[in-house]
């Protein structure tokens, strides 16, 4: 048994090993939640750049809005209709806010579930957890909105005008004061986390000074928002004296300004935080942890983390360069890196609806009941650990930085059998709603994933090659298949007698010999601890 | 803290600890507590069902010397010679193969209760199908997605597996052996028995030992994901406490079903509150070479008849000797027997009814029902008939071992089945400590199967004697007779078949201490 995580020598040379089911897997499981066969399939015959840079090439028309379902014989929203979206529509209401964050969160995992094939969901949420906000504390559900579309429509865009535009989103001045901070009263908040952990990050710890935070702060003085939700610059706000910083930016001042100009302070601090060397880093090493693995060890700075900031500052921190260069890497490749992340809540839940290519109601003529379901979704990641859009703090989920653990902090006693629980419920009974139900279908998924599901031998490999991205041990497989598919029979055909006679004639009956015996089955390998890697 | 952590944090402050002297080692695990406990939740009785994958050849199995020629024609090349069958002790009419000198003792003992002819109506010849409607408990066109012990335990259980385990169900309900989860525990909503696939897994768990990993960063997390499933399995701890408190067993042979017998043993007498036990033994599906053809005692399935009776009358041996062969009885089933005529190949084929064996010391020895018919001359696709519904087992255990009420055995067996006279009712105060079980036949039919008419006699030692009609159901349909006869001796009644329809119907005799049950089919 490995006593420690291992790092890869392999640098970012482009991959040239082959590039078959197993590659392709680990790269979609990486870059998007979990992969239908299909998408396997379609990504397998292209190769490995040909598949990154389609991955990269992300669509600017963005998803249809999230819609109100919530309006109820006892509750409705006076400015919005039933089934139309709220985006738009500005309230202070306490109560309608409170259902369209609700929403938001259902809205977000059709989204997650209903991903094309590209990396914009995947990537959407890192950003959502590098800015860390929490919609509860945003409470404004159009707000909230707003601040996830920045981060969606930007996601592969440049990073420094990301940066620049969340600095002054609505969303984000509520929830780090921006909009309290004024010349007379600073609120450090914002300047603060701005460079901790959005910027140049204090690995190794912080660098900057508490000073720098302070003098942060009085350069965005002046941000607020009004009555319309648009952050606007009150120039009487804004502290207008000159700005000097500590020798960890080269002393830079900013000199005050005053009137509208006062505004242009704020790009001259993104200037500043981008001409230091650190905030590339910093982004590069927390992508690498998000999409390869969390060891970073000096090898892997020197030959990945260091070389990566450099084509971000190279390319003026456009993001796609930098993720084509770590996703068509022989280091992304390597097989130590197979399979090593453990799965978030986010990644386990819409991961395996859409490996299961769970069928839910019509979302147009449905979507009441879509949204139900979805809410079901959002209930499991919440007991799993992972409110989506409400993560504990502004630094994000502890496992995608808090060292030495990261993404194993997702596993407890609690949380893991919750995860087993979850997909054995989806197995035996599913979700029903209005006479809809969402339920695995155990023999379209058998017939999906396996060429000929009639042999046993196959069936079961595909559904281990498919479901668990280890290598399990081969007796395993035949105790599966002699307990789980021949119920304790020796003979293979009788497995193919029954898969064969279901197929012939489909009556009740034959259906359920074959259903029970797949449903062990794909319990069983989801219970695995296996299952909970990608 | 709950008191129960109290108490046993306390204990544990205190284990090793010194009384007049003498170390006492108190259990770290603690049995003592919990029987203090278990006195207000049901009682402590405990199953052990042992499945026999493949489908046994019950003909070679429980065989009716009564028609020993007619049997011997049907199978001449796999047939027992008669002079080496097993007797059963008073018992001429029906011996067992001459592997099983084990249960043949266990038969003397009055431990051991031969069943015959347990099925159901339109039986299924296929393996899964007929598995699934034992383990379920269904009707031959009926599905059910639950299993019948599932349905028991949820039955007592409703709230499983939320807020589990609880201060009275500390334990796994139910545990599997040797298999992975089966159809048999399957509740409305998820699996009640704690599986232990893979039995090497097991033991490994037992003796501390761990499965290997790839050398890569997968390997390195999966070893951190197993462990933390090692400590996520609540029910872990006690089971090792449980089994490591065991020291001294008799010895079991050694094979699969022996090893799992074995645990079984260990986790029964170490305190576990779970109350059914599922081993798996395999190979029954004997198409050919199921004897030796020089010498038809011997072969393979002479081989699983001694692996199963050798190991049974250790288990039970070692019951008596851990003093807990009260609250254990064990059943076996296999999904099917196997047809009246042998093949070509010196197998049989899939068939239809067979003998079951109740063992314990609770269960009322002897054997319970007639041989099957044999035919003169049997042709290829003749079964054996069913007698017994293996639900009336069911039914059976259900009120005389776990003492469910009417109510209760509807509901778990989705109809209501009559109860046979097989376990000493006692426990649950059912007050049959009258009712002896006839070991000889007391109520005979002919013809049977029936149309238009079947003569009943029965046999009544004299005294009160209630002879009734029972449907499929064990619904009382009539009384038949109702009288007291001043002498023992032969009577009958002339049944008629109109207004009856086809199926089976039950005659239930009760006279005095006996009861018998006989099954009779209509046409």
């Amino acid at each position: 048994m490995p006593a420690a995580p291992q790092s890869s020598l392999l640098g970012l040379n482009t991959y040239q090993g082959p590039w078959s089911y197993l590659q392709t897997k680990h790269l979609l499981n990486r870059t998007m939640f979990g992969a239908k066969a299909a998408d396997i399939n379609y990504f397998k015959t292209k190769g490995v750049v040909a598949s990154v840079d389609e991955l990269l090439n992300v669509p600017n028309s963005l998803p249809a809005p999230p819609l109100n379902d919530y309006n109820t014989s006892s509750f409705i929203d006076p400015n919005v209709p039933m089934g139309t979206t709220w985006v738009n529509d500005v309230s202070l209401d306490g109560t309608i806010n409170a259902y369209r964050r609700a929403t938001y969160k259902k809205w977000l995992l059709s989204v997650c579930v209903g991903q094309e094939r590209n990396i914009r969901e995947k990537l959407t949420f890192f950003w959502s957890n590098h800015f860390g906000t929490e919609s509860d504390t945003i409470s404004y559900g159009s707000m909230v909105y707003l601040h996830h579309q920045i981060l969606r429509a930007n996601c592969v865009g440049n990073f420094k005008q990301m940066v620049r535009a969340v600095t002054t989103d609505p969303g984000m001045l509520r929830y780090l004061n921006g909009y309290l901070n004024t010349k007379t009263a600073p609120d450090e908040n914002y300047g603060r986390e701005l460079q901790e952990l959005f910027t140049v990050g204090k690995d190794g710890g912080a660098k900057y000074s508490e000073e720098d935070v302070k003098t942060a702060a009085k350069v965005l003085t002046g941000w607020k928002i009004d009555a319309a939700f648009n952050a606007v610059f009150d120039s009487t706000r804004h502290d207008t004296s000159n700005k000097t910083f500590s020798p960890y930016y080269s002393s830079k001042t900013i000199t005050g300004k005053s009137g509208a100009s006062g505004a242009l302070e704020t790009d001259e601090l993104m200037t500043m935080l981008f001409d230091n060397t650190d905030t590339a880093k910093f982004i590069c090493r927390k992508l690498y942890r998000y999409f390869v693995y969390y060891y970073i060890d000096a090898n892997v700075e020197n030959n990945i983390i260091k070389p990566l900031a450099n084509t971000f500052i190279t390319n003026n921190f456009d993001i796609k360069p930098v993720l084509k260069q770590l996703l068509q890497s022989e280091h992304f490749y390597d097989s130590l890196y197979i399979g090593c992340q453990i799965k978030s809540p986010l990644d386990h839940v819409v991961g395996f609806l859409r490996q299961y290519e769970i069928a839910f109601p019509n979302a147009v003529t449905d979507y009441a009941d879509t949204y139900y379901m979805y809410n079901n979704m959002v209930n499991q990641l919440i007991s799993m650990g992972q409110s989506p859009v409400d993560p504990p703090n502004v630094a994000g989920w502890p496992a995608y930085y808090q060292a030495p653990d990261y993404n194993e902090l997702w596993i407890n006693a609690d949380t893991m059998p919750k995860r087993n629980k979850f997909t054995d419920l989806m197995v035996e009974t599913g979700y029903t709603k209005n006479g809809k139900k969402i339920i695995i279908d155990t023999i379209q998924f058998a017939k999906t994933v396996c060429t000929n599901p009639s042999d046993p031998n196959l069936l079961i490999d595909s559904l281990f090659a498919f479901l668990v991205s280890t290598d399990v041990d081969a007796s395993l497989k035949t105790n599966l298949k002699i307990q789980l598919l021949l119920t304790g029979q020796m003979s293979d055909y009788y497995w193919t007698d029954a898969w064969n006679l279901y197929i012939s004639t489909p009556t009740v009956i034959n259906f359920n010999i074959v259903n029970t015996r797949l449903k062990a089955l794909l319990k069983y390998i989801m219970n695995l601890p296996d299952y909970q890697l990608q | 803290m709950e008191r129960r952590k109290f108490i046993r944090n306390s204990f544990a402050l205190l284990a090793p600890t010194m009384i007049g002297g003498n170390p006492i080692h108190i259990l770290q695990d603690h049995p003592m507590l919990d029987s203090a406990l278990l006195a207000t939740s049901g009682n402590n009785n405990v199953l052990v069902i042992i499945q026999l994958s493949g489908g046994n050849d019950g003909l070679n199995t429980v065989i009716p010397i009564s028609e020993y020629s007619n049997y011997y024609n049907a199978r001449t090349n796999i047939a027992i010679p008669e002079k080496k069958i097993l007797k059963l002790e008073a018992n001429d009419a029906t011996g067992i193969h001459p592997a099983m000198t084990a249960m043949q003792n266990l038969f003397s003992d009055g431990k051991l209760n031969i069943v015959q002819s347990v099925g159901y109506p339109q039986p299924s010849f296929s393996h899964f199908r007929a598995t699934d409607i034992w383990m379920s408990g269904s009707d031959s066109n009926q599905y059910l997605n639950t299993g019948w012990a599932g349905r028991l335990l949820n039955y007592e259980n409703p709230g499983y597996p939320d807020n589990y385990p609880t201060v009275d169900k500390p334990d796994p309900l139910a545990i599997q052996i040797g298999s992975l989860a089966t159809l048999t525990c399957q509740g409305p909503a998820v699996n009640m028995a704690l599986s232990i696939s893979d039995p090497s897994s097991f033991y490994n768990l037992l003796d501390g030992t761990n499965a290997s990993v790839a050398n890569t960063n997968a390997g390195y997390e999966l070893s951190f994901l197993r462990g933390i499933a090692k400590q996520t399995n609540l029910y872990t701890a006690r089971i090792k406490a449980a089994s490591d408190s065991v020291k001294q067993q008799v010895t079991y042979p050694n094979n699969s079903l022996a090893s799992q017998l074995k645990v079984v043993a260990r986790l029964i007498k170490g305190g576990l509150h779970t109350k059914v036990y599922m081993v798996n033994y395999g190979g029954f599906d004997t198409h050919s070479g199921q004897v030796v053809a020089s010498d038809t005692t011997t072969g393979a399935h002479a081989n699983l008849l001694k692996v199963l009776s050798d190991s049974i009358a250790a288990f039970q041996s070692d019951m008596a000797g851990l003093e807990i062969e009260d609250r254990v009885i064990g059943m076996t089933y296999s999904e099917f027997g196997r047809r009246i005529v042998s093949n070509g190949s010196g197998g049989t084929d899939h068939g239809s009814a067979a003998p079951l064996f109740l063992f314990g010391k609770n269960v009322r020895g002897g054997v319970f029902g007639d041989n099957p018919t044999i035919p003169a001359s049997a042709n290829v696709n003749d079964n054996v008939p069913y007698q017994y519904d293996f639900r009336t087992v069911y039914n059976t255990i259900l009120q005389n071992w776990f003492c469910v009420n009417a109510t209760g055995q509807t509901e778990i067996l989705t109809k209501q089945f009559p109860t046979l006279p097989l376990i000493n009712a006692s426990v649950c105060g059912i007050n049959d400590k009258n009712s002896t079980f006839a070991k000889e036949a007391l109520v005979y039919n002919y013809p049977n199967p029936f149309s238009s008419f079947t003569k009943v006699e029965f046999k009544t030692k004299g005294g009160h004697t209630l002879l009734q009609l029972l449907d499929g159901s064990g619904t009382i349909l009539k009384v038949l007779v109702e009288a007291t006869y001043n002498y023992p001796g032969m009577n009958s009644y002339n049944l008629y078949g109109s207004g009856m329809a086809p199926g089976v119907y039950y005659i239930r005799l009760q006279n005095e201490d006996k009861i018998f049950v006989k099954a009779i089919i209509k046409m």
